[in-house]
Order: structure tokens, then C-alpha cells, then sequence
């Protein structure tokens, strides 16, 4: 069902749009300048070094940041900025704000679950209390999602008596039970151990192959090579290069790409 | 003078009591409908004062955790003279110091509030309860974790969902053992109420010795009911934090 409106809205307008955004923490501009488009359906992998600014640009997304100039659009609504009393730059309208940040899903790279609520509870708390779903039909969904990332029979287990790789799938259906337009997700496996990186790995691919439409900032080359649609690759606080997998990691691929590739995969 | 034979076994044991007893238990026993009263009364007041104090540290430790640029030096100032100061002397300044003032008995207050110990007792302690409650509360809020409030704030939650989905429900849950010695502090600060002509748990053996010069009957089955009721209460908060703060229990199989 949801697949078909995505379908139908795919032409009109992009699932984000983002442009010359700015951000600065102090003197230091962390982004100088970045611009992106994702069609719905679309999987882009960000890349770069630390300190490249790509976890702060997820971040300007749903606005966890402010930025300091550019726009961001989300399905055609455009986040409206203003200036405070001291000519800080923030959102005009926080009503707008929360509108849009449920529809666009984050998962952390600590996976930041709600420690004193059960597996269940934590994809139930923002179907009720943001979406204002009934408690039962809340349930019926919630349960949906986490069968879908695995995580069914341990839904009623704190975050504390779970594995990293466990928590991870349910912050995953913790955003999946929004149904989001757009899902952001900031290195959601640097935090894992190794051996745990694989099941929340294949969660996300599998989402891909949905046609969901994802921003995922990460380390794993290979997820990057194999299920992305687009790469971008940040150098900083712009990109650097950007393209198909097939591109970047082909013939015409830029040099500070290629460096980087040499220095992450050791 | 009849024989010991002839006694009833009641006489016998008051014999006892009075006479090879270290404590009379008999008269203790006479009077224990008298400690009962005294336990309601001491409960009374201090639970009355704990909900109020309770319900209103709450605005006041967010307050101070979020730094209000109006509220927070005013909160600190509050906070610090009811920690700063004995709880017999906050009672005393309320009770006896109020009635100095013509403005305050002529007030429409005087005659069914600030007249009254009891109320005046329960205005105090709520107060002082209220300064204790608030403080830890401010350190709960402010240990809540970043990430959670990040996650909330990102899908979708307003900052007052934030606060009362979120940051309240952990942070009580974190107060809650600092919250249970809070309790039976409070419990022990009610003996204040025995000063100012309140026959609490206290107030009953004060007068037992007052009475019959027999300062142990007194004061050790006062202590006996402080003792009960603190056993009570904690084994209550132990309770309570086996079913809220389940999360922080080591992982058992018992829901495996």
C-alpha cells in the first residue's frame, strides 16, 4: 500500500532536498557548503574521514543542528529559518519542525533506546505519543516491525539485557514503525562489535532492496559499494566526489577517494 | 491479702511488669491505643507533606536543571536556607514567629490555617521536603542521557513530550533509592511535631513520661513504632524499585 503512494509521488518531487548548506560550531566551519537530492526510493551512502562533517550534516537534516545557511526540503516542504533576538539562526516554527522530524527517521550510532522501556515499548512510545495511534493498534505495528528486524521475542527485554547488535534492530523499528519518508542513519555499526555487525547490516539492506529512501552515513565500504545507489564522499566539509558505486570505485574514481579507500579498508 | 494463688493470671502479670520488669510492659500495653493515634497522626502529616513537597519539587528542579533565567537564583536561595537550616527551627520561625506579625492574624489565613500547629506543620515540612526533593532531582534530570532526549527530539516529540515521556520518567526512576532515604528522613523529622503541642508517635511517649516518670516506656516503644514503620516503608521502596527499576537488574532468565 505504501509502496504504490511512494511510486506515485516519485516523479513529482524528490523524497530531499538539500542546498549550499552551512554549519559552523564556533570559528570552525564544519560544512562549507554541501548540496544534496535523493528520489524517493533512493539508498546514498556517505563517506569520509572523521571529521568530514558527515555526522553533522545528517544532523542538519532533522535539524538535531541547526544550520547556518542553505535550505533543507523534505518532500517539498522546505524547513522555514529566521533569526532570534540575538541574530542566532533557528527555526522559524517548531510546530514545522517536529512535523517533519516525524517523518524523517534517525538511527544513532549508540543507538540511544530508551533504557526504561522494553523492546516493545520503545516503538510504541512515538506511534501514540508523536503520531497519536491507538495503544492497541500501536502494539499490532509495532509487533509487525520487530518481526521484521528479528526482534519479536525479545519484545519485552530491556535495552540493558540485549546485545548491541539487538539494539541496533530496535532503533531500527523503532523508525521503521513511523514509516518515515526518509530514514537517516549515522554509522549505525561503528559502535557494534564486530561480530554484530552483520545482522543489523542485512536489516538495512533489506530495506534498501524496499525501496525505502535512506541516507546512511558510514564506515562499511562494503555496504556502501554493494547497496547504495549513490556514494558521496565528503572531504572537508564538502564533497569531494560523488556518483554510482560503479563509478567511484572504477577507472575515473577521484585520487583523495581512492586514498581514502586505501587508509579505511587497513 | 489473698495469695498469689488467687490471683488472676492478668494480676500476675502486672505484678511482674510493675515490680521485676525492666520496662512496665503492662502500662505500655494500657496505653498503646494512645501510640496508635500518635502513628496516624505522625503518618498523616508526613505523608500530607511529602505529596506536597513532592509535587512541587518538580517544577523547581526543572527549573533549576535548565537554568530558568527568572526562577533558578531565586529556587537556589530557597533550596539553600531549608537545607541550611535545622527543620525545629524552620518549625518554630512558622509556628511561634508568625503570630508576631498583626498582618498575618488578621489575615483570613489565621484562623483556619496559620493558627493551627498541624497545618503550620504541614506548610514547613512540605517545604523542606519540597528544597531536599528539588535538589536531587536537578542532578536526576541533568544524568539523563543525552542520546535518549536526541532520540526523542528526533522523532518528532515536543520539548513538553520530551519532558514528560522521557526525561521525568527516567529521572524518577534514577531518584527513586535517593528518594526512599528522603522518605524515612522525613519520618524521623516529624518527632518536630511533639514540640509544637502535636501528639504524634513522639508526642504520646513524651507525655507517658510526663505522666508516670517512666522514660523508658516512653521513648522505647516510640522508637519501636519509628522502627516498624521505616521497615515498613523501606521494604515498600525495595518493592517499587524491583518492579520500576527492573532496566538496571542484572539480566535474568526469568523472561528468557
Amino acid at each position: 500500500m505504501r509502496g504504490h503512494q511512494l511510486k506515485n509521488s516519485q516523479s513529482v518531487m524528490p523524497a530531499l532536498a538539500v542546498e549550499d548548506l552551512h554549519k559552523s560550531f564556533g570559528d570552525v566551519e564544519v560544512i562549507r557548503g554541501i548540496s544534496l537530492l535523493a528520489k524517493t526510493g533512493d539508498v546514498i551512502s556517505m563517506l569520509g574521514s572523521s571529521g568530514s562533517g558527515k555526522s553533522t550534516f545528517l544532523r542538519c537534516i532533522n535539524l538535531l543542528e541547526t544550520p547556518n545557511a542553505g535550505t533543507v526540503t523534505v518532500h517539498g516542504e522546505t524547513i522555514r529559518m529566521s533569526f532570534d533576538k540575538r541574530g542566532v539562526r533557528v527555526p522559524a516554527d517548531l510546530k514545522q519542525v517536529v512535523r517533519i522530524r516525524s517523518q524523517v527517521g534517525m538511527v544513532f550510532q549508540n543507538f540511544n533506546l530508551w533504557e526504561h522501556m522494553t523492546v516493545l515499548e520503545n516503538v510504541t512510545e512515538a506511534l501514540v505519543y508523536v503520531l497519536g495511534i491507538r495503544k492497541k493498534e500501536a502494539i499490532e505495528k509495532a509487533e509487525h516491525v520487530l518481526e521484521k528486524v528479528g526482534m519479536h521475542e525479545r519484545r519485552d527485554y530491556y535495552p540493558a539485557h540485549i546485545s548491541g547488535g539487538q539494539q541496533q534492530r530496535t532503533a531500527i523499528a523503532r523508525v521503521l514503525a513511523m514509516e518515515p519518508k526518509i530514514m537517516l542513519f549515522d554509522e549505525p555499526t561503528s559502535a557494534l562489535d564486530p561480530e554484530l555487525v552483520g545482522e543489523v547490516l542485512r536489516v538495512m539492506r533489506r530495506l534498501g532492496e524496499e525501496g525505502r529512501t535512506m541516507i546512511v552515513v558510514t564506515h562499511e565500504i562494503g555496504f556502501a559499494r554493494d547497496a547504495s545507489d549513490k556514494i558521496i564522499f565528503l572531504h572537508e566539509g564538502l564533497i569531494e566526489s560523488e556518483g554510482a558505486p560503479e563509478e567511484m570505485f572504477g577507472q575515473n574514481g577521484s585520487d583523495q577517494f581512492r586514498k581514502f579507500l586505501s587508509t579505511a579498508t587497513h | 491479702m489473698a495469695s498469689p494463688s488467687d490471683r488472676t493470671f492478668w494480676e500476675y502479670l502486672t505484678h511482674i511488669s510493675e515490680n521485676q520488669s525492666p520496662l512496665d510492659f503492662v502500662l505500655v500495653i494500657d496505653h498503646i491505643d494512645k501510640f496508635f493515634y500518635g502513628a496516624i497522626v505522625t503518618l498523616e502529616i508526613t505523608a500530607l507533606s511529602l505529596l506536597i513537597g513532592g509535587i512541587l519539587s518538580i517544577p523547581l528542579a526543572i527549573a533549576r536543571a535548565y537554568k530558568h533565567p527568572l526562577f533558578n537564583r531565586p529556587i537556589w536561595c530557597y533550596t539553600y536556607f531549608f537545607r541550611g537550616t535545622p527543620l525545629l527551627v524552620q518549625t518554630y520561625l512558622i509556628y511561634y514567629g508568625l503570630a508576631q506579625f498583626d498582618f498575618v492574624k488578621e489575615s483570613f489565613l489565621w484562623d483556619p490555617i496559620l493558627s493551627k500547629a498541624w497545618w503550620c506543620a504541614v506548610i514547613v515540612f512540605s517545604l523542606n521536603t519540597a528544597a531536599y526533593t528539588a535538589e536531587f532531582l536537578r542532578g536526576a534530570i541533568e544524568n539523563t542521557p543525552r542520546g535518549e532526549i536526541e532520540a526523542a527530539r528526533a522523532c518528532g516529540m515536543s520539548h513538553k513530550r520530551v519532558m514528560f515521556r522521557i526525561i521525568l520518567p527516567s529521572t524518577f526512576r534514577r531518584a527513586l533509592p535517593a528518594y526512599s532515604n528522603e522518605v524515612i528522613f522525613m519520618l524521623h523529622s516529624s518527632v518536630v511535631l511533639s514540640t509544637i503541642t502535636i501528639q504524634d508517635i513522639l508526642g504520646v511517649g513524651r507525655w507517658l513520661n510526663g505522666r508516670y516518670y517512666l522514660a523508658y516506656e516512653g521513648f522505647i516503644t516510640a522508637m519501636m513504632f519509628y522502627m516498624i514503620l521505616v521497615f515498613i516503608i523501606s521494604r515498600g521502596f525495595r518493592l517499587w524499585e524491583h518492579y520500576w527499576l527492573a532496566h538496571l537488574r542484572p539480566r535474568t532468565n526469568q523472561h528468557a
